[in-house]
């Protein structure tokens, strides 16, 4: 291809170019490996029992994230419930029950697209839609719905991907002992699938634990006295306690230990559901030797 | 009336047996429900944003000056733009090249063992929620480029353009990886045949076949960037002036949105503006998308 140029300088060159390209996937891990480790040395003095069971104390200077992390459990656990039955109602159409077409194709482009949405427009849509337009108001319903739209084509995908990974022949199976096709979905498909759907389901309970942007206008609370008794109760949020403790604050510079130790807690949650979504995931292939 | 016999085995809900005769009309509806999800947001955000022009103009809304609060207000939107512009363009410089040559060197140099751990850590790093990064970007970065540069302060559009640059990393990276390992392995073959190092190969063959999926990856991690709020509000200094800088405070679009919405009353023309920004993202959304979705019809067909 080169043959002007002397095997030594080609030789030189690819050396040359592939230390680069190692070097530049050493720079993406070593970013992670900085931003994990810092977070973790400098915010585990912080954490204590105390800290995750007390409320804040003294104007948000002292106490601990309690309010905080229960308002962040019952945003996402809201978002799930409301997002994955119709999650997996669309990916089983998709999978199970629509023919390969233009149609099709225009639901899927629908879907990737939404995922592309700017979570802060989802915030807007929120905002318009179930604050002011239903008259929610800001509140755990809310923040839910909204954090339930935004976590929806991830749970569409994962579930599609899942559902396809279920080998034909389990269908035919059904099929041929004369179950319907809804009943043969019930009883064999979907349980096949289960571990695969189950990783999609803790990937989107890690998205929606870290979001803010979605729930600034439509469920959080810089500050609550107590726990919400309703789902028509504003919340505080882990991730929004943390912007603005980092940022609104006057003390920002007196309250950092606490900042590093809630920055810790939200890290550390996503981080053990994606561990538990890669176990899921390894689990569900190795199953797949069906 | 028949008596539920709840012992029986043929027992079924009554959902069950309704699924079982209409199940096709039912799934449908549950199938179109991410396209509603789109076109209710599309629906609310546009129906919000128009009414500002009752009361601005469209070449206003495009103008220099963005002071909704003094009397009388300015909204002019292009500083806005201009920010997210340039933070997005330095955030694409860092991340395309950083990605490309990752995604190289998982699937052209790197054991295929490497490849599922690289994956999975490049998905742990996308996974950090944006307020970390701003956190971190605050706590860390900020301070660095202000003490490197000798500013003022260190939120600005370089800090913004870093972090926002290791968020899109793992989107580009990944996608790219994908679009390379899809090129058939008799390129690579014929290539090497022919005496072309693995070097040549990778960057001659491989790379120009993957062509559409890595500008699709480009594409997406650039969507990612334009998105991106909590980091950028963070990190970025949040001054609504007009500039080309790298070393000064901007404002992004994303960022005027969410620093702004507490105080606007609802339904008044900053309200309205507001949606005006979010309309603005939802198009730029909508044609990144609509380009990374052409890109993947052309890496299909080229599959085939």
């Amino acid at each position: 291809m080169i043959p002007h140029r002397r095997s030594r300088t080609r030789r030189a060159t690819e050396i040359v170019a592939f230390s680069l390209f190692g070097a530049a996937m050493a720079v993406a891990l070593l970013a992670l490996g900085i931003i994990l480790y810092y977070i973790l040395s400098r915010g585990s003095g912080a954490i204590s029992w105390e800290f995750l069971t007390t409320f804040p104390r003294k104007g948000m200077t002292a106490g601990g994230i309690y309010p905080a992390l229960v308002g962040s459990v019952y945003l996402t656990v809201g978002a799930l419930v409301l997002a994955l039955p119709l999650a997996l109602g669309a990916a089983i159409f998709l999978v199970e029950y629509a023919r390969e077409g233009p149609w099709v194709r225009v639901i899927r482009i629908g879907v990737n697209t939404l995922a592309g949405v700017p979570s802060i427009v989802f915030g807007l849509l929120g905002l318009a839609l179930f604050v002011k337009a239903l008259g929610i108001g800001v509140s755990v319903l809310a923040g839910s719905l909204t954090l339930g739209l935004l976590i929806l084509p991830l749970l569409i995908r994962t579930a599609e991907e899942a559902l396809r990974s279920v080998p034909r022949s389990f269908r035919e199976g059904g099929l041929a002992v004369g179950a319907t096709r809804w009943r043969t979905i019930r009883s064999i498909v979907l349980p096949a699938a289960l571990p695969g759907i189950l990783t999609g389901i803790v990937l989107g309970l890690s998205r929606a634990i870290g979001e803010t942007a979605p729930i600034m206008f439509t469920a959080a609370a810089f500050f609550t006295p107590r726990l919400p008794t309703s789902p028509l109760d504003e919340v505080m949020a882990l991730p929004y306690h943390i912007f603005v403790m980092a940022t609104e604050s006057p003390n920002a510079w007196k309250t950092k230990d606490l900042q590093y130790g809630a920055v810790l807690v939200l890290v550390g949650l996503v981080v053990v559901l994606n561990l538990g979504a890669i176990l899921l995931r390894a689990h569900a292939r190795r199953r797949k030797v069906w | 009336m028949n008596t539920p016999k709840r012992a029986s085995p043929r027992h079924r809900s009554r959902l069950s047996r309704l699924a079982e005769r209409a199940d096709r009309p039912i799934f449908f509806v549950f199938g179109v429900v991410g396209l509603v999800a789109l076109a209710v947001i599309l629906f609310f955000v546009i129906r919000e944003a128009v009414p500002v022009f009752r009361y601005v103009s469209a070449s206003e809304l495009l103008g220099p000056s963005w002071y909704p609060t003094s009397e009388p207000p300015f909204f002019g939107a292009l500083p806005m733009i201009a920010a997210t512009g340039l933070v997005t363009l330095g955030a694409l410089l860092l991340a395309i090249p950083l990605g490309f040559a990752s995604a190289g060197f998982v699937s052209e140099i790197a054991p295929p063992a490497f490849r599922d751990l690289a994956k999975s850590l490049l998905e742990l790093l996308a996974a950090i929620p944006s307020v970390v990064y701003g956190f971190f970007g605050l706590t860390v970065v900020a301070p660095f480029v202000q003490r490197a540069f000798g500013l003022p302060t260190g939120q600005n559009a370089l800090t913004a353009s870093l972090i926002l640059g290791l968020m899109a990393l793992p989107t580009v990276a990944s996608l790219a990886e994908d679009a390379l390992t899809a090129v058939p392995k008799a390129h690579r073959e014929a290539s090497l045949a022919l005496g072309a190092s693995r070097w040549e190969t990778t960057w001659r063959v491989v790379f120009p076949s993957a062509f559409s999926g890595l500008f699709g990856a480009a594409v997406l991690g650039m969507g990612r960037a334009v998105g991106e709020t909590m980091a950028v509000l963070m990190v970025a200094g949040n001054s609504p002036v007009l500039t080309w800088s790298f070393l000064r405070p901007v404002r992004t679009l994303t960022a005027g949105i969410a620093l702004e919405m507490a105080e606007a009353p609802y339904r008044s023309v900053h309200y309205h503006a507001l949606f005006m920004l979010g309309a603005i993202l939802l198009l730029i959304t909508l044609a990144t998308n609509g380009l990374a979705e052409w890109l993947r019809g052309r890496v299909a067909r080229q599959g085939e």
